[in-house]
C-alpha cells in the first residue's frame, strides 16, 4: 500500500519502548488504512489458526522416528463448532477411541500427549521440534515414555483422561494456545504429576509461548525437564512446585 | 410454580430462578449450564409468564437462598420499602411499560433505585428488546466524581489502558502519552499489572502519580491488582486513587475471586480515608462480566445474566466511580458471537444504570469468538446512543498483555465526533490547555515539541 500518514518523529520514537500499537497516526479520527489492514491481517491469522486442523499424517511420519507407538485419538467434541461451545466435551476422550489405550498400558513414567487446542497450527509447527530435544533428555534420565497420543478437538484436561488410562505417572501435554494478534502459533506445555480425571489447573505447571520466535525449543525443553525432575523428586506438580521455579532463571 | 399455555401445550416453570433462566435470550453460557430454554417457543412462553409475575414476588422468593448466600442477604436487607412504593403494585410486564413511558425521567428513576432488586431488573430486561434497553438506559444519568466529573449527559469518558506484558515502566508511559495525545484517560488511567506483587504494583502507582502531578492531569489512576494487594498498599500510604476489584453475583463466585463483603468494606473504608479525591470521593472501581459465576461453578442454577445483575447489588453498596462490564473477554462458551456479546453488553449497561451505577463497558472480544471489529463498531455506537459512561482506550485496540481486542483511542474519538459527546469537563479544559483539542473538541495535530513527548524520553 502506498498511503502513508505522517507521524512526528518524537511520537514514533516512543515505539522503541513497547510493542503496543502506539503512534499509528490518524486520518480524521480514524485509524490509517495501513494500520487498519495490518490489524485485520493479524486477526485473520488468529481466525485461521482457530480453525486449523492437526496434520495427522505429517505428525505420524515425524513422530514415529522416536520409536514409540503413535495413537490417534479424539475428544467428545465432534467438531470445532461443538468444541468452542462445549469446553466440557473437549476435556473427555471419546469412548470409541478408548480401546486404543487398552492395548498400550505400559505404565510408563511419562505420557506425551499432543492436542490441537485453539491452534492446531501451533502444534503442527512446534511439537516435533521440541520433542526432538526433550525426549533424549528424558531417556537419558532413565524415564520411560509411553505412546505419543495425538488428540483432535482436545482441551488441556483431556490429558488426565488419557494419561490415567495409560497408567502413566506423569503427563506432558503439548497444546495450541489461544491465538493472539502478535502470535497465532504459540504452543503451551502442561505438566501434571499423577494425572487423574477431575484435576484442575492448580495441579499443573504450564510453560507458555513455545514457538520459533518465542520461547526457544531448547529453553522450553530445559524448563520442562527441570520441572519433570522436580515433580518426580517432590511427588507433586502445580502451585506447590511453582515457588521454586525461579531457579530456572529468566527466559 | 409458574406456567403458560401455548396452543394447548402447558409450559411449567418450577420456580422464579427457572423462569428467569428460561426467559433469558439465547446465549451459549446458559446452554453450557443446562438452564437454557429448550425451544424458541418455551423461551417466549417463559417471557410471557414472567411478564405476569408481580414485582412483590421477588421480595419473597429468593433466586439463591438467603441462608446460603451473603449477596442475597445484602439484596434483601438493603431493600428500601419506601422507594419501592411507587412501583410495588406492578407486574414485571407493567414495570417494563412504565419504564418506557414518556413521563419517566432520570430523577424519577433515581428515586426508585433503592427499591428495586437485581432480580427485578434482570427480569424486566429479559422482556425488553435492544432498543428498549437503550431507551431506558439513556434516561438514567449516573454522575460520579473524584478528580473530575464522569457521567454527565452529553459527555463520554475513557479509561486509558496502557498495559505491557512485563510492566515495563517506559513501555507503559509511552502508551499513556500516546493515549493522552488522543484525548483518552478521563475515566482513569488504569493498568492491569502482569504480576500481582506489591512492589511491582507500587512502582506502577508511583509512575502514574508522578506523571499525573508533573502535567497536572485532572484524572485518577488505578492499578488493577487484587484488593488485598491494594489494601496493603493503602495501609502503607501508597498513592492509591481508586481501589479495584472483580466481583460476581454469588458469594461463592466472590470466594473464588478471594473477596467477600467484609473485605470490600475494609478496603472501601481504607481507600476513603486517603481523601485523595478533589471534586468527589467515589473511590471504587469494579469489574464484572456475564459467565463468571458459571466459570467458578458457583451459579446455583441461575442464568448468567441474573448472576451478573446480582453483582451490581454489591457494587452499589460502595458508591463506585466506575463499574465496567468486561463483556466479551470470557470467550465463546459464554457469549458465542457478536450478536450475543452486543445483547449482553446492552443488558449489563441497562441493568447497571437502572440500579444507579456508573456503567462503562469493555467493548471487546477474543480471537476464538465469532466476532470482529465490525461487531465492536456496532456495539460501540449503540452504547454511545445509550449514554454509556465510559469505554476502554487501548493503542490500536490491541491489548498486548491480556491478549484480547478492545476499543482504541480512535474509537472514542469516532464516537465523540459522531454523537457530539465531550470528555469529562475538567479533563476537557486540560486537553484544550495542552493544545490537544480545540474549543470545538477537535483533535489538533501533535506538536513535536509537546512537553508530554519530552517528559518521558
Amino acid at each position: 500500500m502506498k498511503n502513508e500518514i505522517e507521524i512526528p518523529q518524537q511520537l514514533s520514537a516512543l515505539r522503541e519502548f513497547t510493542a503496543a500499537r502506539i503512534a499509528i497516526g490518524r486520518t480524521g479520527n480514524s485509524i490509517p488504512l495501513k494500520q487498519s489492514m495490518e490489524f485485520k491481517l493479524a486477526h485473520a491469522h488468529t481466525r485461521d489458526a482457530v480453525y486449523s486442523t492437526l496434520d495427522i499424517d505429517g505428525l505420524f511420519t515425524r513422530l514415529k522416528v522416536f520409536g514409540f507407538p503413535v495413537l490417534h485419538l479424539h475428544s467428545q467434541a465432534a467438531n470445532r463448532h461443538k468444541y468452542l461451545k462445549r469446553p466440557d466435551l473437549g476435556r473427555l476422550l471419546d469412548d470409541d477411541y478408548k480401546y486404543q489405550l487398552n492395548g498400550n498400558i505400559a505404565k510408563p513414567d511419562i505420557a506425551i500427549i499432543i492436542a490441537d487446542g485453539l491452534s492446531a497450527e501451533a502444534v503442527n509447527g512446534n511439537a516435533y521440534s521440541l520433542l526432538k530435544i526433550l525426549i533424549p533428555k528424558l531417556l537419558d534420565a532413565k524415564l520411560t515414555i509411553g505412546p505419543i497420543c495425538l488428540v483432535e478437538q482436545g482441551r488441556v484436561a483431556i490429558g488426565d483422561d488419557i494419561a490415567s488410562g495409560l497408567k502413566a505417572r506423569f503427563s506432558i501435554l503439548l497444546i495450541g494456545e489461544r491465538p493472539g494478534l502478535s502470535a497465532a502459533d504459540s504452543m503451551g506445555a502442561y505438566l501434571t504429576y499423577n494425572p487423574q480425571p477431575g484435576l484442575t489447573d492448580e495441579s499443573r505447571n504450564c510453560i507458555s509461548n513455545i514457538r520459533k520466535h518465542g520461547l526457544s525449543y531448547k529453553h522450553a525443553a530445559d524448563k520442562i525437564f527441570y520441572l519433570v525432575s522436580e515433580s518426580f523428586r517432590r511427588k507433586l506438580s502445580g502451585v506447590g512446585l511453582k515457588d521454586n521455579a525461579g531457579l530456572l532463571g529468566e527466559s | 410454580m409458574y406456567s403458560f399455555t401455548v396452543r394447548n401445550r402447558v409450559y411449567r416453570f418450577k420456580d422464579l430462578k427457572t423462569l428467569l433462566a428460561k426467559a433469558s435470550p439465547y446465549r451459549t453460557g446458559d446452554v453450557l449450564a443446562g438452564v437454557c430454554a429448550e425451544t424458541y417457543e418455551e423461551r417466549v412462553a417463559a417471557q410471557i409468564a414472567l411478564a405476569d409475575v408481580p414485582l412483590k414476588n421477588f421480595l419473597n422468593e429468593a433466586v439463591i437462598p438467603y441462608e446460603k448466600d451473603e449477596v442475597t442477604r445484602l439484596i434483601i436487607d438493603s431493600h428500601d420499602v419506601a422507594a419501592f412504593g411507587l412501583i410495588s403494585s406492578f407486574t414485571v410486564g407493567e414495570f417494563r411499560d412504565w419504564l418506557l413511558g414518556d413521563e419517566i425521567d432520570s430523577a424519577l428513576l433515581e428515586s426508585i433505585t433503592p427499591g428495586i432488586t437485581p432480580e427485578m431488573v434482570a427480569a424486566v430486561s429479559k422482556l425488553m428488546r435492544n432498543q428498549d434497553l437503550i431507551t431506558v438506559a439513556k434516561k438514567c444519568e449516573v454522575i460520579t466524581r473524584f478528580r473530575n466529573t464522569i457521567g454527565l449527559k452529553g459527555h463520554f469518558s475513557t479509561r486509558l489502558q496502557p498495559n505491557h506484558p512485563t510492566d515495563d515502566p517506559k513501555g507503559i508511559a509511552a502508551s499513556i502519552v500516546d493515549g493522552l495525545l488522543y484525548g483518552s484517560g478521563d475515566a482513569c488511567i488504569g493498568i492491569n499489572p502482569a504480576t500481582d506483587s506489591p512492589a511491582a504494583v507500587l512502582n506502577l502507582l508511583n509512575l502514574i502519580d508522578t506523571l499525573r502531578q508533573q502535567f497536572d492531569i485532572p484524572t485518577q489512576s488505578c492499578v488493577l491488582s487484587h484488593i488485598t494487594t491494594t489494601l496493603d498498599l493503602v495501609n502503607q500510604g501508597a498513592p492509591v486513587d481508586l481501589c479495584f476489584q472483580s466481583i460476581g453475583g454469588t458469594e461463592q463466585t466472590n470466594t473464588s475471586f478471594g473477596v467477600s463483603l467484609s473485605l470490600l468494606d475494609e478496603a472501601y473504608d481504607a481507600t476513603l480515608s486517603l481523601k485523595r479525591g478533589i471534586v468527589g470521593q467515589n473511590v471504587m472501581y469494579f469489574e464484572t462480566g456475564q459467565g463468571s459465576s458459571l466459570s467458578a461453578n458457583a451459579h446455583h442454577g441461575a442464568d448468567q445474566q441474573t448472576c451478573e445483575v446480582r453483582a451490581y447489588a454489591i457494587a452499589r453498596r460502595y458508591k463506585p466511580l466506575l463499574v465496567n462490564t468486561v463483556v466479551g473477554f470470557i470467550g465463546p462458551e459464554y457469549l458465542y458471537d457478536g450478536k450475543q456479546i452486543i445483547r449482553a453488553a446492552l443488558e449489563d449497561h441497562f441493568c447497571g444504570k437502572l440500579l444507579g451505577l456508573p456503567m462503562g463497558v469493555d467493548v471487546c472480544y477474543t480471537n476464538h469468538a465469532e466476532a470482529d471489529q465490525d461487531d465492536m463498531d456496532n456495539l460501540l455506537t449503540l452504547l454511545g446512543v445509550a449514554g454509556c459512561n465510559f469505554i476502554m482506550g487501548i493503542p490500536g485496540s490491541d491489548d498486548i498483555m491480556l491478549n484480547y481486542q478492545s476499543t482504541s483511542f480512535h474509537d472514542a474519538l469516532y464516537l465523540r465526533k459522531t454523537l457530539g459527546l465531550k470528555p469529562a469537563p475538567e479533563f476537557e479544559q486540560w486537553l484544550i490547555k495542552q493544545g490537544i483539542i480545540n474549543g470545538e473538541g477537535d483533535l489538533q495535530p501533535v506538536n513535536s515539541s509537546h512537553k508530554l513527548l519530552s517528559g518521558i524520553l
